[in-house]
């Protein structure tokens, strides 16, 4: 048994370790908050990148060239490596994948809102690219630095292999934006349609943010979501210049004395519509998720029972 | 529904000839083999390596938290294993 | 036959086996996020993408061939009567089982022919399959374990890997079927007399299903024709599919 002094040693060495910038491994003593935390996190992201496979997946069978087959078909895998990293640094916290997916599945874990919106158009697999795995980027370059080793190490991975999303995301945008009329016009739609949602991927506005303070205390995140978003903005307004795109903001202007942006407000009635149930594809994500997990449960079933009989046949020999 | 049963595996890379296998991360599988397959089409995607080590994540026999002072603290006090303890003259420093 | 002749087989033998990759290719990518697990759904991503891969390898080889079209005429701007894969490549993808037998009859036989394609007098086809035969050997490797694993797995695995088997059995005599092009190139030493792979190939076969605990079907049917554009239903809305966005914007780049 342990004792309060114990405790209270062990909290104080942690506090300690993380004011020194030193990580948190999966074996050291960790308070009860700050693994529920990382696991609500983590396993959040990792149920991200594989529902995220389907709304560009849904444009691998269609993709207009062989050369945007190959490379959606990899960014689409990709994504599916990232949720395994991400799984398996969930799971050196104690709780097994099988665990995590049936509270995805249950609706009890979330994942990224932005998945929720459909893909149209060869433009929307464009603006994804760009957009959102930009933003995505933006976010993991910070958590790159978070407290927990597995995590910040699975970020160190996945931000490298995510520079090639938003560049071929982004290349899809040049060749549509510069190609013909109707090209363009996509181009433009898919900008509309997805600008504003990639921004509320960074999450509510600091004073509304449930977990922040406390994450940001253990330094599970490192940055703010309004700091992180406003990176985001000034970063993607000379990428949309550049394609001779109208920005979907028409507030935003340059903010000499802050140095950054100046933005018009994200409607926020969108996002909790969103994110409670609303989005176009909430339940189609979630109910594809669940009819792929049990038209496996009997190729599951085979390899165990396979492994089974291996091991009993050795016994007899043996 | 039938969960997933498979077992979990860490996977450690060599990267290139001359270098350690290094701790990647894990993954689900059967077996052995179906691990070290998984692993090739996981974790090598971009030809991250030149070999693949698979062990099963219960065969890890890990050091304790509890154990590390007498582990390692032990060794706080011998610098002298260590080869800047040693002051030389400028002129032969660079031994 | 004329130099002409000759360049003009060879382009239509690179677009047979373009055709074969880009369908089979196009059915493995349906996978993707249909996975039984994750780790499965990113390694058939890989085999998928090798498929890809060698389609653009065959096009663009017919491309330099044919001197106007590109790749992606070939992909996206021939009808289904022009296509002259396999009638087994463009079946529905059906279920775990019935991919990975398919796989495993198609990567039996791609181990044998490329195995001859390596050694082609005509030095594109040859590298093109000696990157290939490194492939399939992974992928034989995949297929071979599945098709093992769900025939000697439990009684519903078995019977769903039997009756894959039994469903595909059929589509499988074409395979060893030579037309005059085929016997052509062959005799030139530039293509494959698939007729003597078969026996080998049942051999290895009949290997891993013993291991399997599965019964090799009897020939009682054969379905044939791809190879002439003579196709199953499937072929058309595979292809509706695939070309959709490519022809709804005629001469765009992408």
């Amino acid at each position: 048994m342990k004792t309060t002094a114990d405790e209270t040693r062990l909290e104080q060495r942690f506090q300690q370790r993380i004011e020194q910038e030193q990580k948190i491994e999966p074996k050291d003593w960790m308070p009860d908050g700050y693994r529920k935390s990382l696991i609500r996190q983590i396993s959040q992201h990792a149920h991200s990148e594989v529902i995220g496979m389907q709304p560009e997946g849904n444009f691998i069978t269609r993709a207009p060239s062989l050369r945007r087959k190959a490379v959606l078909l990899s960014k689409v895998q990709d994504e599916g490596g990232h949720g395994l990293y991400l799984y398996s640094a969930a799971e050196t916290l104690g709780t097994p994948r099988s665990e995590l997916i049936a509270a995805l599945q249950s609706g009890e874990a979330k994942y990224a809102s932005i998945f929720n919106y459909p893909t149209q158009s060869w433009g929307d697999i464009g603006a994804i690219g760009w957009l959102v795995d930009g933003a995505a980027i933006v976010n993991q370059i910070s958590l790159q630095r978070t407290s927990y080793g597995p995590y910040a190490r699975g970020m160190v991975r996945i931000c490298k292999e995510e520079s090639f999303h938003q560049r071929q995301g982004y290349e899809i945008m040049i060749a549509l934006a510069h190609g013909s009329p109707a090209q363009k016009r996509m181009a433009q739609d898919s900008l509309n349609r997805f600008y504003w949602p990639a921004l509320m991927m960074f999450g509510p506005h600091d004073s509304e943010s449930a977990h922040s303070a406390r994450s940001m205390q253990w330094k599970i995140k490192r940055e703010t979501n309004d700091d992180l978003r406003q990176k985001f903005i000034d970063q993607t307004v000379p990428q949309i210049e550049y394609l001779g795109l109208q920005h979907p903001d028409s507030e935003i202007s340059w903010n000499e004395a802050r140095g950054h942006y100046d933005h018009g407000e994200i409607d926020w009635n969108e996002f909790y519509a969103v994110i409670n149930g609303n989005g176009h594809c909430n339940r189609q994500r979630i109910t594809h998720h669940i009819r792929a997990h049990e038209d496996g449960a009997w190729v599951r079933d085979a390899i165990t029972a396979h492994n089974e009989k291996l091991r009993k046949r050795a016994q007899q020999v043996a | 529904m039938s969960q997933e049963r498979l077992e979990l595996f860490e996977v450690f890379v060599r990267s290139r000839r001359g270098l350690d296998h290094k701790h990647v991360g894990s993954l689900h599988a059967e077996d052995h083999e179906q691990a070290l397959e998984y692993a090739r089409d996981c974790y090598t995607r971009r030809s991250e390596g030149v070999s693949i080590w698979v062990v099963r994540s219960r065969d890890i026999c890990a050091s304790q938290e509890e154990d590390s002072e007498c582990f390692f603290d032990p060794s706080d006090d011998k610098p002298y294993r260590l080869a800047s303890y040693y002051k030389l003259p400028d002129p032969v420093d660079n031994m | 036959m004329s130099e002409n002749e000759l360049k003009q087989a060879t382009l239509d033998y690179a677009l047979r086996l373009g055709d074969d990759s880009l369908v089979l290719g196009q059915r493995i990518s349906e996978w993707v996020s249909n996975g039984p697990f994750l780790e499965e759904d990113i390694a058939y991503g890989n085999v998928a993408l090798d498929y890809i891969g060698r389609a653009r390898m065959f096009y663009g080889y017919a491309a330099e061939l044919d001197g106007e079209r590109s790749e992606d005429d070939f992909a996206y701007l021939r009808d289904e009567r022009e296509f002259r894969n396999f009638l087994m490549l463009e079946l529905p993808r059906g279920d775990f089982a019935f991919s990975q037998m398919r796989q495993l009859l198609v990567d039996l036989y791609n181990t044998l022919f490329l195995a001859v394609l390596v050694a082609s007098n005509d030095q594109t086809l040859a590298a093109i399959a000696a990157k290939a035969i490194k492939e399939t050997r992974y992928h034989l490797r995949r297929s071979r374990e599945w098709v093992v694993r769900l025939g000697d797995g439990t009684e519903e695995s078995h019977r769903r890997a039997q009756n894959a088997l039994d469903e595909l059995w059929g589509y499988g005599h074409e395979l060893f079927e030579m037309d005059a092009l085929e016997q052509r190139l062959a005799d030139c030493g530039i293509g494959v007399d698939t007729s003597l792979l078969r026996e080998r190939w049942r051999s290895m076969l009949s290997e891993v299903l013993a291991e399997a605990r599965l019964t090799m079907p009897e020939d009682g049917w054969a379905v044939r024709g791809g190879r002439a554009g003579y196709h199953t239903e499937n072929l058309g809305h595979l292809l509706t599919e695939l070309q959709f966005i490519h022809r709804a914007y005629p001469g765009c780049r992408w």
